[in-house]
């Protein structure tokens, strides 16, 4: 019946057929054409253009024609492709295909690890070890027929391969999965650039955290920049030569998170750089964010397998956000049609390659169109790296890259039979090219006469006997070769054995072995077809889903709250200003603002009206110094990292947002750690749960930047401190130096701006001055555009700090925990410092031994503006407790106890007119309490930031109800999964978000981790 | 007069030079002592109002409302508009074995060598100096039980009262726990710092039960080795937890997860012993197991995070009131080291604030906690017949706006509230010319 197949079975390619020219040949030359002609096929040409009953001609590896005209050439071997699909087969950017990375875990930053200050790699190349621009995959890259195959056989002819190791990863190249020598198969030799946020293999300190991997990217853009200049400060740079020979391909970010993308994309932005974005498979919960990058994404299909979750104990350790993404992940490239964001599929990520099609199947099944997901695996790759003219779909002139399948690609019951690539055929499930399906009558011949049975062949791997019962054959057909095994009947122990061949009319023909052991023939033929069961596919719409909430794991909102108008009655108000604590008072919000205090106040405006009788109403806590809400915390490899910052890597899922709020905290101001003497650069925030990170920012507010001085900068107990300081001598010539060297700076960029002669106004001085992020941010502090909050304990050092800004001409604008800041009060108040300090933390480290819980009341007494501050995603929701603890140790007024947690440090971070305070026209934060916020009973049953109710106590209850519920209902989805049969993965818990300073806390004898 | 200059300079250097606290242990009192005019807070839940306590050789004679005092020859405070609570007694702590824990190994003493060390002793290592300890009692703690850590077996803690010269003098309940800890029986949540362990959760919780069923077959042994009536070879590890069998001690199982205070119930069936569990953050989830097992818990952080990220945000707050409800008894701790204990009344406020009443409240920091550490018969309430460890402060105690301490009691003696704080805290106002 399918006369010209067999002639492929074992002729494997050998990679012979077009030879290069430059290697000799060991025995007689092979030059052959490769002409094939693919006659009667349905071709998809690409995602729009079908063809029925079509031909497809290729020669030397390429494609020559495609239509429903074209003549067959004599020359042409004759493949009739009749009921049969021939697809353009798949691109995927996202591979390491033939280029191996030896793996190191990452063991982050390790204390009790002596510093990698220095790259370990030899020769002309930049510091930096995790910037490996220069690697060049077309020089790494080595065929492997295996792995080759393992993407031939889901669908792939062609990937663009890279070396997935550093924060620079140097050159793709595009290759096909052809069985060639690495020179025939390299289609692009330099096709892309490749970027993350992961150091990989390098095992130098530096970056030890997100927003240093961000920092260093970004000093690399300005560095490159520079080099073009050929700086003879700088000799020969590879890396940044290599970095700069990048530039003109297309740019790929591995970033692998819906917030990562955004950063990534924010790089790109400063840079003039569109990357095409890896994203993580999460994006469908931040869809509109993601369009607004308007990159394009090659997105993975690595959804999260169901867990085994029948232990409560355990179940109870996976988080709802973790439980509901696994059910939501298949929609993700359905989001991204919706959006109409341009998107490529990738295999990678995936366990089990196996699994791309069933996914990409259950992304069908979750809303994207067949079409699209096409598109996605051809034409837009393809189009991506400037290379449509070459693969991508089926049409003259391009390689003859393409897929011979049973039927539309992305159906369940499709076999895909062969993958051609560069024109040359690879088997996938030939052995079902032959429809052996059907119906086939058995004649067996032997001395006692002749048996007949009816033998359902389902597919070449599936077969069942018809006779009085229906029992299953042990079958196996390669395409040529046919076994069978199976007993007559129920009864019977014995099994008749069958091998044989398919003839080309179709009939079968063979020798076996009967029950009794005597030796038969057989011939078996067709006689009917069978009906094929439709696709399993179900449609989701039927069983209840998870919804996006803001954020999407627990205590998310289905929609974000918007500002109201409020109207509190007969409310105590502690307004923190000159007026003081006002009984039975009014206080209306509008537009985010406090619009009016006072008593009486009529509801003009459509207000809501709380009844706020017996309760107080304060402004919102604000909390000086914060590590909630962010990914990293410590650049800890370096003393000086005044070029991180923390708003580079915030973390608007953070629940302690969330926690905060119901403790009555409205702003926070998020610090760099204490791991070094000049940390990095802080981020104020709103706790606006639900925002997205630029959404959490407090616009427009004065930069800090933190530093540390003491016993965490001079890792004391590190027992193995290679990084200088050591001790806190060394502390202050780091200050000294480090602004000594911004001066200079300072100086050199004043010189080429300014110049002389002919050179005077120079356009851009960083063309010839190093621009250095570390130093700008330096001289922005000497020039009083940036602030210092400064995590200090001793007065020695508190006081060296003091002289050394004196000394640059500017002045320390905080000092933070500031435990003995009694002590020299005085001179912080001659200095012009704000303090920040816990009301009673001490004895855990030797700095603290002389820490007392009258430190607060101390410097209030002599005029300090004192903060109370957290420094504990914990103890934050209790600040309140905290400021009333200077009541208790020194007596402080109530009223000025408050003052610590609001206006006081709304002063030292520079927004005291815009919030901290009760006050007409200021932003509408506030806390209605259940009583005297002072008191360790008082609740917040309200928290307002800029006129958003972000909290409510009555709404909280409500969340807890429905997230038992859907905790529930997915929990018992996944044991349903487990229960019928389907591959479920061992317990995991989920990432827990929480970060703290680190080394505030009590650090025991052994090691501490930073982080 | 020179002379005189230079010698008190000399005087106050050398003072300066030593550590600034000169608080001194307070002389023995044998005589009547009144406390009159008070709101007296029994800690068994009742409170008495217009009150007077009559203490004699230090212990409570009388609480009520019609008790004369004699005039002349007697100490008397006046305790109008005051709050007056017995001395609180801190369950859980490393008070006076650790000093300054970081980066200062010397200083340290709590963490002993070694897997099972039953017949360590923490008592004989405290520090009844340590500069933590005059802060406590500035805030109506008394009482601490000092416990030794490490291993499975960490050995044995005592009750020590803190106003005392040495350790000797200190003790107040001496071994009258044996602490084990459990191992984990569940995989770490991986943070950003610390990716996740490769371990699958079914391996851990085996190798959990190994270890756990290593410690049984050591109290098994501890069993058959005290029927023994002599010995050839006497091994100190097993004489170590005789009084488990005798129920003179008490089992102190640090556990958090339910699975372990499951293993801690196993314990109680199996040996008979008195088992209190330390930690107890999921002990609300199986708080009518506990009670129906006579199973007592210490709430080691009630100043805690939620431990999962979808946990009511409150869930460390009530669970005080939730073992309440289901009769569990309890007592409240304060594990929070940044503040070095200091803040255990607070955690019974936040309690009360979420749900439990102000006297079970107290109770928890009191009584409850006397009657865990097996002291109750001496101390923990202000009742006829107790030691007088009594506390009188401005307001309430448990809330930070008005907890003031005024005076307190040790066995009749009142003790001195200064510390190193309150020096440093008047030198320095001194310095500024603040009063």
């Amino acid at each position: 019946m399918k006369k010209i197949i067999f002639f492929w079975l074992y002729s494997v390619a050998t990679g012979g057929i077009y030879a290069q020219q430059t290697f000799p040949v060991n025995g007689v030359a092979d030059e052959r054409s490769g002409t094939y002609i693919f006659t009667h096929a349905t071709i998809v040409k690409d995602a729009q253009t079908t063809l029925q009953n079509a031909s497809l001609l290729i020669q030397k590896g390429k494609i020559v024609a495609v239509g429903n005209d074209i003549a067959v050439p004599k020359n042409a071997v004759v493949v009739d492709c009749k009921g049969k699909y021939i697809i353009p087969s798949f691109i995927d950017l996202y591979s390491d295909y033939g280029i191996t990375v030896a793996s190191r875990s990452s063991g982050g930053f390790s204390y009790s690890a002596p510093a990698l200050l220095i790259s370990n790699t030899k020769g002309a190349y930049g510091w930096n070890e995790a910037i490996k621009a220069d690697a060049e995959a077309a020089a790494l890259f080595e065929a492997d027929n295996d792995k080759a195959k393992t993407f031939r056989d889901i669908g792939f002819g062609t990937v663009l391969t890279h070396r997935k190791d550093g924060i620079a990863r140097g050159t793709g190249t595009l290759v096909t999965l052809a069985n060639k020598k690495e020179n025939l198969v390299i289609i692009k030799e330099k096709a892309s650039a490749h970027y993350s946020f992961s150091k990989g293999m390098s095992a130098q300190s530096y970056p030890t955290s997100l927003m240093g991997a961000i920092a260093l990217l970004r000093q690399s853009y300005l560095d490159a920049a520079w080099y073009k200049s050929n700086p003879t400060a700088e000799g020969v740079n590879l890396s940044l030569q290599a970095w700069n020979n990048n530039e003109p391909l297309p740019q790929v970010f591995d970033a692998n998170d819906k917030w990562a993308d955004i950063r990534a994309d924010r790089i790109g932005d400063e840079f003039g750089v569109q990357y095409i974005i890896k994203g993580g498979g999460n994006e469908y919960q931040r869809i509109k964010e993601i369009a607004a990058t308007k990159a394009t994404f090659i997105l993975p299909v690595n959804y999260p397998q169901a867990m085994d979750v029948e232990d409560p104990d355990n179940a109870r350790l996976v988080s709802l956000n973790d439980l509901k993404h696994w059910e939501m992940a298949p929609v993700n490239a359905a989001a991204f049609e919706k959006a109409g964001i341009v998107f490529c599929l990738t295999p990678a990520d995936l366990k089990d390659p196996k699994q791309f099609l069933p996914n990409v199947r259950k992304a069908i099944e979750n809303g994207l169109s067949e079409q699209k997901a096409l598109e996605a695996l051809t034409k837009t790759p393809a189009t991506l790296l400037g290379v449509y003219d070459k693969v991508g779909s089926l049409e003259a002139g391009k390689l003859g890259n393409f897929l011979i399948a049973s039927g539309p690609v992305f159906k369940e019951k499709t076999i895909v039979y062969q993958n051609w690539v560069q024109g040359e055929k690879y088997a996938v499930q030939e052995a079902d090219w032959n429809e052996i399906k059907g119906i086939y009558s058995l004649v067996l011949y032997s001395g006692k006469g002749n048996i007949n049975y009816t033998i359902n062949v389902k597919n070449a791997r599936a077969a069942s006997i018809i006779n009085a019962d229906t029992l299953p054959v042990k079958f196996n057909f390669n395409g040529r070769l046919v076994s069978l095994n199976f007993q007559p009947d129920k009864k019977s122990k014995s099994f008749i054995r069958l091998s044989g061949v398919v003839n080309d009319d179709g009939s079968w023909k063979g020798n076996g072995t009967g029950v009794d052991g005597n030796s038969l023939l057989w011939t078996a033929l067709f006689s009917g077809t069978t009906t094929i069961k439709p696709d399993s596919a179900s449609l989701p719409g039927d069983l209840p889903m998870a919804k996006i909430t803001y954020p999407f794991g627990s205590y998310g909102w289905d929609e974000l709250p918007k500002q109201e108008t409020l109207l509190f009655k007969n409310a105590t108000v502690w307004t923190g200003e000159a007026e003081g604590n006002l009984a039975n008072t009014d206080v209306l919000v509008k537009e985010g603002k406090i619009a009016r205090v006072g008593k009486n106040i009529s509801n003009m405006s459509g207000a809501r009206t709380i009844d706020a009788t017996g309760k107080f109403l304060t402004a919102g806590i604000i909390d000086e110094h914060s590590h909630i809400a962010t990914v990293s915390i410590n650049e800890g490899a370096q003393s000086v990292t005044s070029e991180v910052r923390i708003g580079d890597n915030l973390n608007p899922d953070d629940i302690n947002i969330y926690r905060q709020l119901a403790g009555g905290v409205t702003s926070s101001h998020i610090l760099h750690g204490s791991a070094n003497t000049i940390g990095g650069q802080t981020q104020l925030i709103k706790l606006r749960w639900g925002a997205n990170d630029e959404g959490l920012k407090f616009k427009d507010a004065d930069p800090f930047i933190k530093f540390a001085l003491g016993e965490n900068v001079k890792r004391t107990t590190s027992p193995v401190n290679n990084r200088f300081p050591d001790t806190r001598m060394g502390v202050e010539q780091v200050l000294t130096d480090a602004f000594q060297r911004a001066v200079d700076y300072e100086n050199a960029l004043k010189k080429v701006s300014v110049g002389t002669g002919k050179k005077k106004q120079a356009a851009n001085p960083f063309a010839t001055v190093r621009r250095d992020l570390e130093l700008d941010a330096l001289v922005e502090i000497m020039r009083k555009k940036r602030f210092i909050t400064c995590h200090s304990y001793v007065q020695s050092e508190i006081i060296y700090a003091m002289r050394v800004a004196e000394k640059f001409g500017f002045r320390i604008n905080t000092f933070t925990h500031i435990l003995e800041g009694y002590k020299v009060a005085d001179k912080m108040k001659a200095h012009g410092a704000n303090v920040s300090t816990f009301a009673d933390w001490f004895g855990y480290k030797m700095e603290v031994a002389d820490a007392i819980a009258y430190n607060a009341a101390i410097m209030q007494k002599t005029g300090l503006n004192v903060c109370i501050n957290s420094d504990d995603a914990e103890m934050a929701r209790r600040l309140n407790q905290e400021a009333a603890k200077t009541v208790k140790y020194g007596g402080v007024p109530e009223e000025e106890a408050w003052k610590m947690v609001t206006i006081n440090p709304a002063k030292a971070l520079h927004v005291d007119d815009r919030t901290g305070s009760i006050k007409t026209g200021k932003d509408a934060d506030l806390v209605l309490w259940s009583e005297n916020p002072l008191s360790i009973y008082a609740k917040p049953e309200k928290t307002i930031v800029d006129g958003t109710v972000y909290f409510d106590l009555e709404h909280d209850l409500q969340l807890r109800r429905t997230i038992a519920e859907e905790r529930n209902r997915i929990v018992q989805k996944m044991i349903g999964e487990k229960k019928s049969g389907a591959p479920v993965a061992t317990f995991k818990p989920s990432t827990y978000i929480t970060l703290s300073c680190g080394d505030d806390h009590e650090n025991d004898d052994e090691q501490i981790n930073m982080q | 007069m020179i002379k005189i200059y230079l010698l008190s300079a000399v005087l106050s250097l050398a003072l300066f030079a030593q550590a600034q606290d000169d608080v001194y242990p307070a002389k023995e009192y044998n005589g009547l002592l009144f406390i009159t005019n008070s709101t007296v807070h029994v800690g068994n839940g009742q409170v008495t109002e217009n009150a007077t306590v009559e203490i004699n050789n230090g212990r409570i004679v009388r609480v009520g409302t019609n008790i004369a005092v004699p005039q002349g020859g007697v100490k008397v405070i006046d305790a109008k508009g005051k709050q007056v609570y017995p001395g609180l007694i801190l369950p859980q702590s490393d008070l006076g074995l650790k000093e300054i824990s970081g980066g200062v190994r010397g200083s340290n003493d709590y963490r002993e060598l070694g897997d099972l060390n039953p017949n360590i002793r923490s008592v004989v290592a405290y520090n009844a100096a340590s500069s933590m300890i005059n802060v406590l009692k500035a805030n109506g703690i008394l009482l601490a039980a000092t416990v030794p850590q490490g291993g499975t077996i960490s050995g044995s803690s005592s009750v020590v009262q803190l106003d005392a010269w040495n350790w000797e003098d200190a003790a107040y309940a001496t071994d009258m726990g044996i602490h084990i800890n459990l191992p984990s029986f569940a995989a770490p949540r991986p943070t950003a710092a610390a990716p996740p362990i490769p371990a699958k959760a079914d391996e851990i919780a085996k190798k959990a039960l190994e270890k756990v069923e290593e410690v049984k077959i050591f109290f098994r042994e501890a069993r058959a080795y005290l029927q023994e009536t002599t010995h050839t070879a006497t091994n100190l590890k097993l004489e170590a937890v005789k009084g488990l069998f005798d129920k003179t001690q008490k089992l102190f199982v640090h556990a958090g997860q339910v699975k372990q205070m499951l293993v801690a119930i196993d314990f109680a069936e199996e040996f008979g012993f008195e088992v209190v569990i330390v930690g107890g953050e999921e002990s609300w989830q199986i708080a009518p197991l506990l009670k129906e097992n006579n199973i007592a818990v210490i709430l080691n952080a009630g100043h805690n995070l939620p431990s999962t990220e979808d946990e009511d945000f409150d869930q460390p707050f009530k669970t005080p009131a939730m073992l309440q409800k289901a009769g569990v008894l309890f007592a409240l701790n304060d594990d929070a080291s940044n503040a070095r204990y200091r803040n255990l009344a607070f955690n019974a406020g936040t309690a009360s604030a979420f749900g439990l009443s102000r006297e079970e409240a107290l109770s928890a920091i009191t009584l409850n906690t006397a009657k865990i550490l097996g002291i109750a018969g001496k101390t923990g309430s202000i009742e006829a017949g107790k030691d007088a460890n009594i506390v009188i402060s401005e307001g309430d105690i448990m809330d930070m706006r008005t907890s003031i301490v005024t005076h307190a009691f040790i066995q009749g003696r009142e003790v001195d509230l200064a510390s190193k704080q309150t020096q440093l805290y008047e030198r320095y106002m001194k310095k500024y010319g603040l009063k």
